[in-house]
This record gives structure tokens, sequence and C-alpha cells, in this order.
């Protein structure tokens, strides 16, 4: 039949070409003896057009009729060319710094170039809502459990080495605009001997971390109030604060060079297959298996479903929704649903104050016994402050508007007392993004979900998450390749402790 | 190796026209990069193999600085954390002096160094003089027992960078010298570490090209360490000084 077909196309190419000849010859049978006196008449010139025309569409139609025969890749429909591709390999969700970190470790550990197809999927490239681009970029080891001690120390040697990782060649070096400027953690009576104990958690695990007394905090920091302080712990070495744009755009710049494929879209379902099975109990269990994402189209009603192999959930503060998309509750006391995801979005303000007397290139990242904390930005007398509010006044999460009342009430009468100099200064600005606060316990959870077999999560950071997102990346993608961690023992993060309803507890928790 | 052989040969003829072809349309540009490196940039972005090539070079480059840098842990065992750090500054050609001595070891221009230094076994150094070496945070870990250094020259230091002046606390209590100058890697965010040597007298921070505002930083270092003497020459303060002080007076 098609060969049928074919034999009729050629017959009718000939014929064209045939045609096409006769046109030329009549063209230069009219034309070619009277070029040198011009044509006076307007009738010969249209009927040529005419010909031109016919002969052009001639042709169109015979390539539109050679493009539909089958064995061509023509289609009927137009295909927007930003559509992700059909299947991949691995689909990270959310393109964060979580996502682009793990998409560049797993580009670094394939064996062959192109062995693993990864694409991340991100539905909005201006990262308006992003926490990454919203944090304050600080990284500490003053932590009190091992796992995020180690964790961030592993970040800081990333970043040191930050160009032998993420540089590609013939572009500019990355600068991260690191401040080398340490945490100044404060700690009043009550809560003194839990800084203790964390000291020297931190220095087992490696951390250059010291004690100050309220007299020798008084002598390095002049400017600070120790009323009531009791004890205070300074971060020496590998602790500050950079600009979480520049790790963005670096992973997200090297993992493209190595091959990810980015694509802009909201992934808005799945398609999974179930199956049942009996747990050692003799309870039945609900397996899933993700087969497909369903990527949506920024613009109007188009999407494309992702066959995938491996599902990696790393929206940020929006993770437990996605985990809902497939049946996993994120209240993190019901278990019925299988294990839930208990990560939810919490506002947090960031308000820039302008104030000239303040603290100069000294000013370490001061986080205050009662939750409030501010840094250095820039050298020009500028700093950013916020604080976590209490449990019972979480803000309404539907927007990213500020409450300039919360910095009148609960922010800066802190402040001021802890260093006299902010009693006079001048809210320039300020913004609000979204924690992936980790309801359960405050901790990242790193691992692959109990349930539903295929979605790895790295979420649930609750304000740590940027300074951890080299090595948590890292995490992940050799539990994907590997089947297991390889530097870092991170199972003390995975799902087995919501399982189990065991939460490890971060005291250091902003 | 034969396929890749053969798109290496394929590439050079492919190059070859496209020179011809950017000389021709191109010649009038401004200042275009060397002719070799336009080539492998060319080849790099058409052949993998190519960029592969490159990166080794870059790869083994860091490989040997971080060889020189690192730690010298037999030496260490078998004559002592002195000795150790001894020997590393002369391997990596630069000079020191013992404490309670006068004259400096040095490393000659060809590397090769006086073996004399074996003799004053746990005798801490006093002054070390790593200026134009390829010390980086690594090789800090040979130094750090020197716990009566007093000087440390590192001008113009092309591994010297922010991370590395954070790691000098290990010397907060006894540094009173410190010349970072011409080091390109150092920026302000790096000069924030320095607040930890509070022994500082002296500190010469000449022509760092990492630094934007040099006024309102010396402004600001002096602030931070007011019994320290700030030696910044080499930069150009005519308008951003101005800039600086009047950031500050604000
Ligand atoms: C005010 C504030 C201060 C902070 N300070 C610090 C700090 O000092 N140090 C620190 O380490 N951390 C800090 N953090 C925390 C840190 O920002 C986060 O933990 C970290 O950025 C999380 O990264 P992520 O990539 O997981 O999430 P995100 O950066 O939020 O990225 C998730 C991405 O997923 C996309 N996405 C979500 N759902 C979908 C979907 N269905 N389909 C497609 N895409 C989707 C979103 O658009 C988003 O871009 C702070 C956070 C805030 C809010």
């Amino acid at each position: 039949m098609s060969a049928w077909r074919r034999l009729h196309v050629k017959v009718r190419r000939a014929h064209g070409l045939f045609t096409s000849r006769r046109v030329t010859e009549q063209y230069t049978w009219m034309y070619g003896p009277s070029t040198l006196g011009q044509n006076l008449s307007t009738g010969k010139p249209l009927r040529n057009d005419f010909f031109k025309e016919l002969e052009a569409q001639l042709a169109a139609m015979r390539k539109k009729a050679a493009d539909a025969l089958p064995g061509s890749s023509w289609s009927p429909f137009d295909i927007n060319p930003n559509l992700p591709p059909e299947r991949a390999d691995i689909v990270i969700i959310g393109g964060g710094v979580m996502g682009w970190s793990i998409a560049y470790w797993l580009k670094q550990k394939e064996r062959v170039r192109e062995g693993v197809k990864v694409i991340v999927v991100e539905r909005d490239l201006t990262y308006s809502q992003a926490s990454t681009v919203l944090s304050a970029g600080g990284i500490r080891q003053q932590f009190s459990l091992p796992e995020n001690i180690h964790l961030s120390l592993a970040s800081a040697d990333f970043m040191r080495n930050i160009n032998e990782h993420l540089g590609v060649l013939n572009e500019d070096p990355v600068d991260l605009q690191f401040n080398q400027s340490g945490y100044l953690f404060l700690a009043s009576e009550e809560v003194a001997h839990i800084m203790e104990e964390n000291y020297s958690t931190q220095r087992q695990v490696g951390a250059k971390v010291t004690l100050l007394s309220p007299t020798q905090l008084k002598e390095k920091f002049p400017w600070i109030n120790t009323d009531g302080v009791a004890l205070a712990s300074y971060g020496l070495e590998n602790e500050g604060w950079f600009d979480p744009w520049s790790l963005l755009n670096a992973f997200r710049r090297k993992a493209m060079s190595m091959g990810v494929i980015q694509c802009c879209g909201e992934v808005t379902d799945f398609k999974y297959t179930v199956s049942m099975m009996t747990s050692p109990g003799g309870d039945p269990v609900v397996y899933k298996r993700i087969n497909s994402v369903k990527v949506q189209m920024p613009k109007g009603l188009e999407y494309q479903m992702v066959e995938c192999a491996i599902v990696v959930n790393a929206a940020g503060a929006f993770s437990g929704k996605l985990a809902e998309m497939l049946g996993i509750s994120s209240n993190p006391k019901d278990t019925i649903a299988g294990t839930p995801v208990p990560v939810e979005p919490r506002k947090r303000y960031i308000y820039v104050v302008h104030c000239p007397d303040g603290p100069g290139l000294d000013t370490p990242f001061l986080i205050d016994y009662s939750g409030m904390y501010f840094r250095r930005e820039g050298l020009g007398g500028n700093y950013i402050t916020g604080a976590s509010p209490k449990e019972a006044d979480e803000p309404d999460t539907s927007n990213l508007e500020v409450d300039h009342q919360f910095f009148e009430d609960s922010v800066w009468p802190r402040l001021a007392y802890r260093v006299p100099a902010f009693e006079k200064l001048k809210v320039t600005s300020a913004w609000a993004g979204f924690y992936d606060y980790n309801t359960f316990d405050q901790n990242g959870i790193i691992g692959d979900h109990p349930v539903i077999n295929n979605m790895y999560f790295a979420t649930g950071f609750s304000g740590h998450g940027l300074q951890q997102s080299p090595a948590a990346g890292r995490a992940v993608a050799e539990l994907i390749l590997d089947g297991n961690f390889k530097t870092l023992d991170m199972r003390g993060l995975g799902f087995r402790r919501i399982m189990a309803q065991e939460p490890i507890l971060e005291r250091n928790i902003l | 190796m034969a396929a890749s052989c053969k798109s290496l040969y394929r590439c050079c003829q492919q190059s070859v026209c496209h020179l011809v072809a950017r000389k021709l349309s191109s010649s009038r540009s401004v200042s275009p990069p060397p002719l070799h490196r336009r080539i492998l940039l060319f080849l790099t972005q058409r052949f993998y193999d190519l960029e592969m090539l490159l990166s080794w070079r870059g790869q083994l480059r860091r490989k040997g600085i971080m060889r020189k840098n690192a730690y010298y842990d037999f030496t260490q065992r078998l004559y002592g954390s002195d000795i150790a750090a001894a020997f590393y500054i002369l391997s990596l050609k630069g000079g020191f002096r013992f404490v309670g001595q006068s004259d400096w070891f040095r490393a000659d221009q060809r590397g090769k160094f006086n073996w004399d230094f074996l003799n004053h076994k746990d005798t801490p150094l006093e002054e070390v003089d790593m200026s134009y070496t390829v010390i980086n945070y690594r090789g800090l870990d040979n130094l750090e027992g020197q716990q009566s250094l007093r000087t440390l020259a590192l001008r113009g230091c092309p591994e010297v960078d922010d991370w590395f002046l954070a790691r000098l606390h290990v010397f907060e209590d006894s540094l009173e010298e410190l010349d970072i100058s011409h080091c390109p890697r150092i920026t302000t965010g790096g000069l924030a570490a320095l607040r930890n040597l509070k022994g500082l007298r002296r500190l010469d921070l000449s022509s760092l090209p990492g630094i934007s505002s040099p006024g309102l930083v010396v402004i600001l270092l002096e602030e931070m360490l007011p019994q320290c003497q700030i030696i910044a020459t080499g930069y150009d303060y005519s308008i951003k000084q101005h800039g600086g002080e009047e950031e500050v007076q604000r």
C-alpha cells in the first residue's frame, strides 16, 4: 500500500518537474529576446506572476505530501519546543538550590557521559517565591545534631573548592561573595548547659567553635549588651554568609553544561500503579510506584506526561503538597495513609535596617536566645534582621506580604536591647520567604519514601537548607545511583524516624 | 580510539575553514583573544574529547598544588612538628627563622636548600616568609603547631584566599605581623576573618585586586583592629575613598 503511494508521489513529482520546466521554458521564450527593449505590455508579467505563484504553491504541496508520508517526523499539530521530553530517567521536581545540587551530583557521579537522563522541572524561573533566593544566606556548624554538623562541614568544604566543582571551562569562575564572619550564639542561664553540650558535640565532629564568657564576649565585641547572657559560643572558621543566587546559578550552570535538561512547568499530577502487600504483622500495606509525571506548561492548558524511573521531590516548602497528590498526608501524626511528609510552608520576615553607628566589619551572624538574629549586609552600615514567631502566632502563608508590625513588636525591642546602637535605625526594606518547615522535628528529610517506591526526598530543612544543599545533594545522588550513602551516613535523616514517630530534635533552630 | 582520531582530524579540517572565515569577517574587531585560545575554545565547544583534555589539565595542575601542600605526616612523626613545618616551607621555596636565631633558612631559586635545619629539632619558628609560593588552605595544616609564630609574609601568593585567612585564627595568640599584599584571590569577605587576630600590630594589604572600595575597607579594618598599623598602598583612592568616607559619616 505504502509502496504504491510512494510510486504515485514519484509520478506526481516527475510531473511537477515537467511542468516547472515548461514554465521556465516559457519564461525564457518570453523574456529572452526582449531583455534590451523593456516590455511595455503589463499583461505578460502578471501572467508570469500567476505561474510563479502556482509553482511555489505546488512545491509547498509536494513538500507537505512528502512530509505526511509514514516514516517522516512531521505531525499535523504544532509542537511546543519548550515541552519536556517524553521520557527521562530521573525527574527532579523543584529547581531550587536543592534540586540543582542533586542534578549536579547525579551527573557528577554518572560513569559514562549521558549515562542518566536528568530533567529538572521548575514552575517559576524567576524564583519569585523560592526560599533559596529569599534566605539570609548563612552557613554555620553550630548545630546540636551530628548529622547537621557533618552536612554543614561538608558543604563548607565544597564551597571552599567551589571552582573545582562548579567551574565551567571558558566561563567566569564562581564567586559566592562569601563573608568569613562566624556565628555568635548567645545563651541565657536556662539554656547555657545545652550550649555546653552542643559545643562538645561540635568540637567532636570537627567544627572550630569556642565558648566565651560574658566578660570575654564584652572584650571581643564591646558593642554587645551582655545582660542576661550566661554563655556565648562563637564560630572561628567555615561560618559566615554568602550570596544564595550565586550558589543556585553556579549549580544550575554546571549541571546544564553537563547535560541536565531544565524545563519550565508545574508538576500537577502523577500517574502511578498501586500494589497491595501485607506487612509482617499482617496489616495490608499499599505500595505505589510512579510511572509518569504530569508537567503543566506555564501558559495555557498544554501539558506533557514525562515517563520516568525515579522522581526526586525537592520542591522545598511545597514538597508536602506534592506528596499529597500521591495520597500521602502531611500531618505528622497521621500514619494511616502511609508515612506522612510533614513539610509545610512557614512565612518568615527579613528586615533590612540602616544604622550608621552599628557594629563594624567584625559583626558576626548574631543569634540571641530570644530567637532574634541579625547580620551585617555589605559595608555601608546596613544589616538584616528577623526573628521566629511563636508557634501560635504563625502568619498566614497564602502570600508573601511583610508584617511591619512584627518588626516593631518582636524584633526591634530585642535587637535594641542586645545592641544599644540599634535604638536608632531606619528600616529600608523588607521581604518574606517560606521556610520548608518540617513540623515533625525541624530537620531535613533525606531519603526514599517507604511507601512510594521510586520517590526520593530532599526537603524539610527548616531554615538551614541552603547551607546544606551541596552535601545533601550528594547524599541523595549516592542513594539513587549507589543504593546507599557513601561519604556521609545520613540514615538518621531518613523516613524511618517519622515512621517510628521518633523525632530527632535540633536544638539550634532559628 | 580510531573514532576519536578521526573526529580530531575532522575537527581540525573544520576549524581551519572556520578560522579562515572568521578572519575574513572579523578582522577589525576589538583585540580578539590569541589564536591558540580561539582554536581551543572552538574545539571544546564542539568536541567532548578536547573538553576532557582541557579539564584534565586543570585537574592535574590542582593535583600538583595539592600534593605540594599535603600534610607532612611522615616527617612529623619522625622529627616533630617544627622540623616538618620547616621542611614544608623550604620545599615550597619559602624561608623561615627559628626562635632565638638570627639567620634565615631559605630555598634558592631552583629549590635547593641547606639541610642544617634538621639540627634544630624542637625549636619553633618565629618568622615565616611564604611570599610567591603556592601555599594554600591545606598547607596550613603543616604550620598549625607553630604557636610562637610572630611574622607571616604571604605576598603575591596565588592560592591564598578568604578561606585561608579565616584559618589564620590558629595563630591568634602569637601573630603580630601579616603581609597579604598582592594576593589576587583575597576579597573583603575574607578580611573580616582577621578579627580573630587581636594581637596583630602590622598588616600589609597593598594592591589587592579583589577589593572594591579600599578606602572604606581600610577604615573599617582600623576600627576592627585598633592597635594595628595598616599599610595599604597601590590603590587608586581618588574617587573611591571620597565615596567611602561619605558612607562612613552618614
Ligand atoms: C527568610 C529565610 C531565611 C533563611 N535563612 C537561611 C540561612 O541563613 N541559611 C540556610 O542555610 N538556609 C536558610 N533558609 C532556608 C533555605 O532557604 C531553604 O531551606 C532552602 O532554600 C531550600 O531549598 P529548596 O531548593 O529545597 O527549596 P526552594 O528554593 O523553595 O525551591 C523549590 C522550588 O520548587 C518549585 N516548585 C514547588 N512546587 C513545584 C511543582 N509542583 N512543580 C514544579 N516546581 C515546583 C518552586 O517554584 C521552587 O523554586 C532561609 C529561608 C527563609 C525563608
